[in-house]
């Protein structure tokens, strides 16, 4: 580890580049492996040769963001205030109110950042204005907070134009940014998923044969899998604005291809109505859940969504049930 | 956003323009461009686009901007239903990780 003087004390100098082991780090931190352990120590650190002049940027300790950061910068000579937010990006941070005033200024008394440059001016991303109020670190610590750029990318844009451009300011969501949360929430919803499915197959095991069961389970798993993964990388193909909606569709659209290609013909009718009742509300259900990792669904949208959503949802998943146990009853 | 609008007339985001002092703070920290300055005040140019993050009442002098903040997610809410309602919740889920 080489250091750099910084004030009356020294700050750890850090590279751009990142190694194979950042990326594998990465790579298991999106699906949710050694995700609270994925954390870079909070203080500050130095890129290149900073001096007393040099432009100081905050982050979280969220490693990832921290990576994307200094690789940004790599070349440059800043200082870089790594905020203790448990090892959560600036976004989710912010939200938490943990990337928020009172640590900000915690952290500048703390590394004594007031000594080690003579200016008072600092760098924050845009998301994570929802967690600092600049106008409050201005008065309890004399620092003037400038929020950036959405990316991290356009740092470097932003320090050599010393303003952002319309763009550098807009959120964005594209096809890779959703395909990287998709992991993680299949992970999250194994849980209460596989005790479920397991209890749907010893069911359909017990009442039918073990061919109804495995189908019966598969088909289960499928439609968490649509309403995980399908729904939120087809969102914009889907129709309509609500994500229950969009959800639904694309397990109505999962029943038809299944019917189509494993023998539909030969469900029965109570299977048959059973199927577009149940799995159509389980994807629903979870790409309405998906409204969490988006950056541009309101709490409020989502409330309406759920009080209109859930019931019906439920009433189908009843009606499903009905169906299916009258079904076995009267044949 | 670009390519994604969500549900229409649910944001709870309200302005005071009599106490907005024009400084253009709502401006800077909106990921979705709902403000502009016009003639040294604030107007919400697209109210729909707003999340509800909350940066921008957080960071307004004057407080003169007012949201009901939080993180939309379903199994977030649902948590805090069960939480209110005392009643055990299968555990896990949550937003943000
Ligand atoms: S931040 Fe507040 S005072 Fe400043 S322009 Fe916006 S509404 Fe007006
Ligand atoms: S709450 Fe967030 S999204 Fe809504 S207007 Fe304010 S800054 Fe923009």
């Amino acid at each position: 580890m080489r250091w750099v003087a910084a004030g009356s004390g020294r700050a750890p100098q850090i590279g751009g580049t990142l190694t194979l082991a950042d990326h594998l780090g990465a790579c298991l931190a999106r699906w949710g492996i050694n995700r609270m352990t994925f954390m870079v120590p909070p203080g500050l650190y130095a890129i290149g040769a900073p001096d007393s002049e040099a432009p100081v940027v905050v982050t979280a300790n969220y490693k990832m963001s921290y990576d994307i950061v200094r690789r940004a910068l790599c070349g440059r000579n800043v200082w870089l205030l790594v905020l203790e937010t448990y090892g959560i990006n600036v976004w989710c941070a912010a939200g938490k109110g943990t990337f928020g005033t009172g640590e900000l200024v915690r952290r500048i008394e703390n590394t004594g950042l007031a000594q080690v440059v003579s200016h008072r001016r600092l760098i924050l991303p845009i998301l994570g204005a929802a967690g600092v109020s600049a106008h409050r670190v201005k008065q309890r610590c004399g620092f003037e907070v400038a929020y950036a750029t959405v990316r991290a990318a356009d740092l470097p844009a932003y320090l050599d134009q010393g303003a952002a451009t319309p763009a550098m300011r807009e959120l964005r969501f594209n096809w890779y940014d959703r395909l990287v949360l998709v992991p993680v929430e299949l992970v999250l919803a194994a849980k209460p998923v596989l005790p479920v499915t397991a209890l749907v197959y010893l069911v359909a095991r017990l009442f039918w044969s073990a061919d109804v069961a495995a189908a019966a389970a598969l088909a289960l798993l499928g439609a968490v899998f649509t309403g995980i993964a399908v729904g939120p990388l087809l969102l914009p193909l889907l129709p309509g604005r609500s994500f229950a909606v969009k959800g639904a569709l694309a397990g109505v659209v999962y029943c038809a291809l299944l019917y189509a290609l494993a023998g539909g013909a030969g469900w029965g009718v109570a299977a048959t109505l059973g199927c577009f009742l149940a799995l159509p509300a389980v994807s629903s259900f979870y790409t309405l859940n998906f409204t969490g990792c988006t950056t541009y669904t309101s709490k409020s949208g989502v409330k309406k969504e759920m009080r209109l959503g859930l019931p019906v949802m439920a009433a189908a998943l009843g009606a499903a049930l009905f169906i299916v146990v009258a079904g076995r009853l009267l044949v | 956003m670009k390519g994604f609008r969500y549900l229409e007339g649910v944001a709870t985001l309200e302005l005071d323009t009599a106490r907005c002092i024009g400084c253009g703070r709502c401006v800077e920290v909106c990921p979705h461009q709902v403000f502009r300055v016009e003639g040294k005040k604030a107007v919400v140019v697209d109210r729909d686009a707003c999340m509800e993050c909350g940066a921008c009442a957080l960071n307004c002098p004057p407080a003169a901007l007012k949201v009901d903040a939080g993180v939309g997610c379903a199994s977030g809410m649902i948590h805090e239903w069960l939480r209110e309602k005392k009643l055990p919740g299968f555990s896990g889920g949550g937003c943000c990780g």
